[in-house]
Formats: C-alpha cells, sequence, structure tokens
C-alpha cells in the first residue's frame, strides 16, 4: 500500500459498511464462500472415497481414481491452477511461463532435502521463497508490456529457466537425469540414511508422506494416504486464502486493472504494483506446487519448466473457468483425472466395452474411439478444450450455471427475475 | 574471419525458416488482428505433406525376379515403384530423387485450403473475442493437429533426403578467396536460402504491386473505411490467410531435408517464432523478416566455441535474452508500427 492508494483509505471506514457483515461471518468468508469452502474442503477429505466409487475387482475399477499418487496430483495441481487464475483471473494478464516458478520451486524443494534433512516444512517453504524471488525479478520486468507482449516475455523467460536448467546449470540441477537425492547428501539435521541404509523418504515431524493405510469395506477398498492429507490440507490453506484474495480491496484493484488499466490509471492510481504484487502471489502459488511435488517424489526434473508445463496450466483454469474460484480446482481435477484414465484405456478395454455389438459394429466403434484414448488421449484434451474455448468461454463453471439456470426456469417462471442479479 | 562467415552462413537456413513463419504469422496479425498459435502447425504440416507425396511416390507393387535369388534360394522379391512403370527406370527414380522439390506443387493447394477451411471454419468466429480466448482457441488446434499427424505418422522422425544432386557440400571459402574446406556449406541450405528469399520477395512483390495486395494493404491500414468503398475485405483477407498458411507449409517442405520432421517440430518453432514476430515488431512485415534472420544468425554466432567458453549456456537462450532487451528498449519491436496491440 503506497501512496497510490491515499484515496482508498478515506473511502474506506464508509466502505465497509456493507463490508463488515460481511467479515463477521465465520472464519471471515460470507456465507456463499463459506458454503463453497466448505463443500471444497468436504470433497478434498473424503476423495479417497469419493474417487473410488467402483468395487477394486469390477471391470470398472479403472474409472477408480482413489489413488494416493492420482489423487497428490489433483490438489498439487488445485494449488497451481487456483495461484494462476490469481494472476488471469483477476488481472486478465496471460502468462506463458508460470511452469517456471513451480520447476525453480521444485529444484530448492530437492536441495533442501540434500542440505538440511527430510522433513517437508523447510523444502516447502525454500520452495515458496524462491519462486517468489524469482517472481519478483521476471514479473518487474515482464510486467512492463500487457497483452500478448506480456504472454511473449514470461514465456521467454521460462524457456530460459528451462534451457539452462538443461545445459549449463546442470551441477545444481542435474540437467537431463533430474535433481535426485543420494546417500552423500550432507542433510545436516536429518539421518544421511534411513536405519536400512536407503535415502530417507520425506516426511512431516516424523510421519512419511508416502505412509498408506489401506482400508478394505467389502468388495471396495480405499487407500488413505498421509501425503494426500497433507497436500489436501495446504491447498485448503492456499483455497481459503484465494478466496480471501478475491473478496479483499487488494483483490477489486486487480479486477479493476482487468476492465480498464487506462480509466486506473486516469484515477491517479498505479496499477503496477497491484499486478506485480497478484503475479508474485501466483508464482508462490506455484513455488508451494513445486515444493509438495517434491515432497510427494523428492525428484525434480528440467521438464516441469517447459512451456507445454505452462500451457497446461492455462488449460486448466480455462476449462475449469478464469475469474472464479471453484474453477481451476475443477479444472485441474478435471484434467487429470481424464489424462490418467483416457491413457490407461486400449483397445482390449474397449472391445470388452462394447462387445454387446455385434462383431461388425463393434471393430467399427472401437476403430473410432482408438484414435482418442490411450496415447491419443492429447487429442481429446485438445478438442475439449478448443470445444469449452468456443462454446463456454466461462468453462465449466459457467456451463454449471447455465445449466442450473435451465433447470430454475423450467422449474417456476416467477424465479426468473431473481436470476439476473446474481449473474454478475 | 572465415568462421565469422562460416556462423552467418549457419544462421542464414534457421534465419530462413523463421523469417517465413514470422511473415505467415505477421500476415494473419496484420490482415484479421488474429494471434494464431497453430502456425506452427501449418509449418509441420507442410513439412508432413513432403513426407506425404515422397511416400505416395515410393509407393511400388512387389514382383518376383526370376533372375535373382535371395539367400534362401527362392526367386527374389523385388520393389517396383508405380512411377517406374508409368515413367520408365531414369524417369521414375528421377521422380523419386526430387520428391521434396516436387512437393512444393503438392503443398501449395494444400495448405490453402487448410487455411482456408481454418479461417472459415474457427478463426472467423473469434475476431470480436479478446486476444488471449484467439491465443486459446489456437493452441487448443495446434495441440489437435499435432496430434493428428502423430496418429498418422507415429512419434519419430522422419529423415526425407534432399535429392542427390543437391547433397553434399559447397566450398564457400574458394570463392572469397580463402584455403579450400574452410567454409563449407551444404547445398541444401543455399537451396533454402535462396527459395526463401523468393517467397519472401514474392510476397512482398504481391502485396506491392499487385491491385489485390494494394487493397489488402489499404485495408490493413483502415479496414473499416475499404469496407464502406463497397470492397469485400474479408473475402480477400481470407484469401491472405490461405496465402500465409502456404507460405508456412511451403517454409515446412523445404525444410524436411535439414531436419527429419517430427510431430512437434511445429510447437519448437512457433515459439521462437512469436519471439521473432514481437521482436521485429508485431504487424510489420519488413519487421518481421529482419528479426527472422537477425535472430538466426545471431543464434549461430551464440553457438561458435568461442562464445561459449566466455559465456556458458548462451547459445541456449540469446533469443530470448534479445527479446527481452529489444521489448524493454523498444516495446513495439524493431520496426512495429505505432497503435498496434497497444490497448
Amino acid at each position: 500500500m503506497t501512496d497510490q492508494t491515499q484515496s482508498a483509505p478515506a473511502q474506506r471506514p464508509a466502505a465497509t459498511s456493507p463490508d463488515t457483515r460481511r467479515r463477521g461471518a465465520t472464519l471471515g468468508l460470507a456465507p456463499r464462500d463459506l458454503g463453497l469452502f466448505l463443500f471444497v474442503a468436504g470433497l478434498t477429505l473424503c476423495a479417497p472415497f469419493l474417487l473410488n466409487p467402483f468395487p477394486a475387482d469390477s471391470s470398472l475399477a479403472q474409472f477408480n481414481a482413489g489413488y494416493p499418487d492420482l489423487m497428490q496430483r489433483f490438489v498439487i495441481f488445485g494449488i497451481f491452477a487456483i495461484g494462476f487464475n490469481i494472476l488471469f483471473g483477476l488481472t486478465g494478464y496471460l502468462s506463458f511461463g508460470h511452469a517456471a516458478f513451480l520447476g525453480v520451486g521444485s529444484y530448492a524443494g530437492v536441495w533442501m532435502f540434500k542440505l538440511i534433512g527430510m522433513d517437508v516444512l523447510p523444502a516447502i517453504a525454500a520452495s515458496v521463497i524462491t519462486a517468489g524471488l524469482f517472481s519478483v525479478v521476471i514479473g518487474y520486468v515482464s510486467l512492463r508490456r500487457s497483452g500478448i507482449y506480456f504472454s511473449i516475455l514470461t514465456l521467454a523467460f521460462a524457456q530460459m529457466c528451462f534451457a539452462l536448467a538443461y545445459s549449463v546449470l546442470t551441477p545444481i540441477t542435474g540437467g537431463e537425469t533430474g535433481l535426485q537425492l543420494s546417500l552423500s547428501d550432507p542433510r545436516i539435521l536429518g539421518a544421511a540414511a534411513s536405519a536400512s541404509g536407503n535415502i530417507p523418504v520425506p516426511s512431516l515431524f516424523g510421519v512419511e508422506m508416502r505412509e498408506t493405510t489401506d482400508l478394505r469395506l467389502g468388495a471396495w477398498s480405499f487407500s488413505l494416504n498421509v501425503g494426500y492429507y497433507f497436500c489436501a490440507a495446504v491447498m485448503l490453506v492456499a483455497f481459503y486464502l484465494a478466496i480471501r484474495l478475491f473478496r479483499s480491496p487488494f483483490g477489486m484493484m486487480l479486477r479493476a486493472v482487468k476492465s480498464n488499466q487506462q480509466r486506473l490509471y486516469y484515477t491517479g492510481l498505479n496499477a503496477r504494483p497491484y499486478t506485480l504484487g497478484a503475479f508474485v502471489i501466483s508464482g508462490m502459488y506455484a513455488g508451494l506446487a513445486g515444493g509438495l511435488m517434491v515432497s510427494m517424489d523428492p525428484l525434480a526434473g528440467a521438464e516441469r519448466m517447459q512451456w507445454t508445463a505452462s500451457g497446461e496450466v492455462v488449460l486448466m483454469t480455462i476449462l475449469g473457468g478464469a475469474g472464479t474460484l471453484i474453477g481451476p480446482v475443477l479444472g485441474a481435477g478435471v484434467i487429470k483425472y481424464f489424462e490418467n484414465i483416457f491413457s490407461k484405456l486400449n483397445d482390449s478395454v474397449l472391445h470388452g466395452w462394447f462387445a454387446f455389438l455385434p462383431d461388425g459394429l463393434e471393430n467399427f466403434v472401437v476403430a473410432i474411439v482408438h484414435p482418442f484414448v490411450g496415447k491419443g488421449w492429447h487429442l481429446t484434451l485438445g478438442l475439449m478444450f478448443m470445444a469449452v474455448v468456443i462454446f463456454l468461454p466461462g468453462g465449466l463453471v459457467e456451463g454449471g450455471q447455465r445449466l442450473s439456470r435451465l433447470f430454475r426456469r423450467k422449474s417456476g417462471p416467477e424465479t426468473r427475475s431473481t436470476n439476473d442479479t446474481p449473474a454478475e | 574471419m572465415d568462421a565469422i562467415i562460416l556462423q552467418i552462413l549457419n544462421g542464414l537456413d534457421k534465419g530462413s525458416a523463421y523469417a517465413l513463419i514470422a511473415l505467415g504469422l505477421t500476415l494473419i496479425f496484420g490482415t484479421l488482428g488474429v494471434v494464431n498459435f497453430a502456425h506452427g502447425a501449418l509449418f509441420m504440416i507442410g513439412a508432413f505433406c513432403a513426407v506425404t507425396l515422397s511416400r505416395l511416390i515410393e509407393s511400388s507393387r512387389t514382383v518376383i525376379d526370376e533372375s535373382r535369388t535371395d539367400f534362401l534360394g527362392n526367386p527374389m522379391e523385388v520393389q517396383v515403384p508405380y512411377v517406374v512403370d508409368w515413367f520408365g527406370e531414369s524417369g521414375g527414380a528421377f521422380l523419386i530423387d526430387w520428391a521434396v522439390p516436387l512437393s512444393i506443387l503438392f503443398a501449395i493447394p494444400i495448405m490453402i485450403t487448410i487455411g482456408w477451411i481454418m479461417e472459415r471454419g474457427l478463426i472467423k468466429h473469434f475476431y470480436k473475442r479478446p486476444h488471449a480466448d484467439q491465443i486459446l482457441v489456437t493452441f487448443g488446434l495446434a495441440i489437435v493437429l499435432q496430434e493428428i499427424i502423430k496418429y498418422f505418422y507415429g512419434a519419430n522422425p522422419i529423415p526425407t533426403p534432399a535429392p542427390s544432386a543437391f547433397q553434399g557440400s559447397f566450398d564457400f571459402g574458394v570463392l572469397l578467396g580463402f584455403d579450400p574446406l574452410t567454409i563449407l556449406y551444404p547445398y541444401w541450405r543455399l537451396v533454402y536460402f535462396a527459395f526463401a528469399a523468393l517467397i519472401i520477395g514474392g510476397v512482398f512483390a504481391f502485396l506491392q504491386f499487385t491491385t489485390f495486395g494494394m487493397v489488402v494493404r489499404a485495408g490493413m491500414a483502415d479496414r473499416e473505411t475499404v469496407g464502406l468503398l463497397g470492397i469485400n475485405i474479408d473475402r480477400r483477407f481470407t484469401i491472405m490467410f490461405g496465402i500465409a498458411a502456404a507460405v508456412a507449409g511451403l517454409a515446412g517442405v523445404m525444410y524436411t531435408p535439414i531436419n527429419p520432421p517430427n510431430y512437434h517440430m511445429g510447437m519448437d518453432f512457433l515459439v521462437l517464432s512469436f519471439v521473432v514476430v514481437v521482436v521485429g515488431g508485431m504487424g510489420s512485415l519488413p519487421g518481421a523478416v529482419l528479426a527472422g534472420f537477425l535472430l538466426g544468425i545471431l543464434e549461430s554466432f551464440a553457438s561458435m566455441r568461442e562464445v561459449i567458453d566466455l559465456i556458458p549456456g548462451i547459445n541456449q537462450v540469446i533469443i530470448y535474452l534479445v527479446a527481452i532487451l529489444i521489448l524493454l528498449t523498444r516495446p513495439r519491436g524493431l520496426m512495429g508500427r505505432k497503435g498496434v496491440m497497444e490497448e
């Protein structure tokens, strides 16, 4: 808050009067946001059960997504997308280099494991701080331009990080093989090797991240993983902070940047500190995601920084709905789920599905579906993404809103008048 | 001195590819105001046109040659290309050898059609949408196109050789009075450079000296007024999109002997081409060409051993570094027009 905002404090006491009522609500969230937050919290906590709806031995078990590795990816990419959304959704600045922060965070995390010890907290702190520092520098330079120039600048920085990590910085980054832990690492605050002489695994106050309890209920089996719940807790904190940020005066300023930056300048406000703030916050979210990623699997590779990885987080945010709270989490979940399920399908599974059709028709259907699954899953992703951009610019969230509006309109025409107001 | 000349020459072929792709990107941006992230995919499709045609030409039937035997003692099976049947031994061999240059004729109509379909089918609907949406939808299209190519041609690079007449290297040093064998330059890269120069010259001449080009330039300057004069500027812009697609496609066709095409080559070039366009200045055709060659040559200078020893890793990042420097000092790029992309 610098001198540019001098006029704002004068207004704020007056403006807070409707606001304080909201502030008085639980956890500092308005009832609607609280509902959303509790909904997300409930979903993430019950995810191991919700994502395993099919008995373990049934033929539909391949649609189960409730194993730790995948669930961890859901929430980690959820954090990444939430952070990206703070920048893109609020300010409209489309960064094509966000994966660089994720990669930098990963490297910082692994280095903390190597130097300090296997506790995840210092690693995550280091990831967030390093990514934050990088984003201050990159953001300071890139934000001098807007529009496509900004996209290209961030892309250029990310590609530079990627190229350097791959080649010159090999002593720090491990180059092509990636940065791995080894038995000869110092680890000054922890054991250099576990009791059995192996490389120790990441842990939180002695609880190993990979620890999993398998729960069998009849034909169903659920795995409860420490790492997942840790990530989920971090994601809930991140999500909570994002909600607060969306509803804060700072968030309003960011929206103002998106809607009309020129007008903001005419009002005598400097948009740059706000956009830089948003950029750094979203960079730190990306670093947090990177830190969590290595906490689950202590290995960092340069390919995490490639621009296709940046493109992926853009896809997630758009698919879910840019500028909405729940959208990015939703998008990350959908993309990671379909990536996992679609790439597992192969021809024999398909034949199994369509076995009820006559032979000729079965082969025909399988031949048609074949290019879209397995290795061809990116084709499905591309088509899905194009369809969303073309028909649903607001992403899945807008799709949901449209659907609910449709149903409400059918159920009773008298509600139509109220529908117009919450559409924002 | 000879090392410097060699690096300039080395930079020319990559610079030509950058310049051609950037030229197409700028044409599309200047006419339609659309940021086309699928342009790299068009380059890649062009390269695969060459692959397809050379496969078509080489398609053959199996003949049993009684006079020879294979290692099992059975009569040998020989593959006889159909073109040999049709054009005789030497004619067929000539066609197979010259498959890549011949693909130019094959690629032009295909690329124009693809460009036309893309513009009418998809991009037309995005004129009024924000640039971010245009970037995103064409990015999605690029993924789809490259996955389709991957599905049909596999993930491995496909070697597609140049005609044997152009294999080998040209001793450039002798021409300039250096010792023989100091500056060797593959013939095909010379051809590529000449070809790129021809295309670029052709596009500029087309815009400068034809009535059609004049209308297009007028439309780039002020679309509305041209429309008010009763000229169907949309149709002309669609044709320009087709031409831009053809330019990218031809750049891809001729690039196949230099770099065996694979499905992600488009994306690799796209990122760099965008940097080139931005460095040259959005919407400036000469800027795009100039920046393309400039960055190509700079890149090859940066990969000289002496330079790498001085600043390690510079060859990987030089283009991005230059782009950052130029964008910060000259916001509109080298030759950018005022008022383009400055909302």
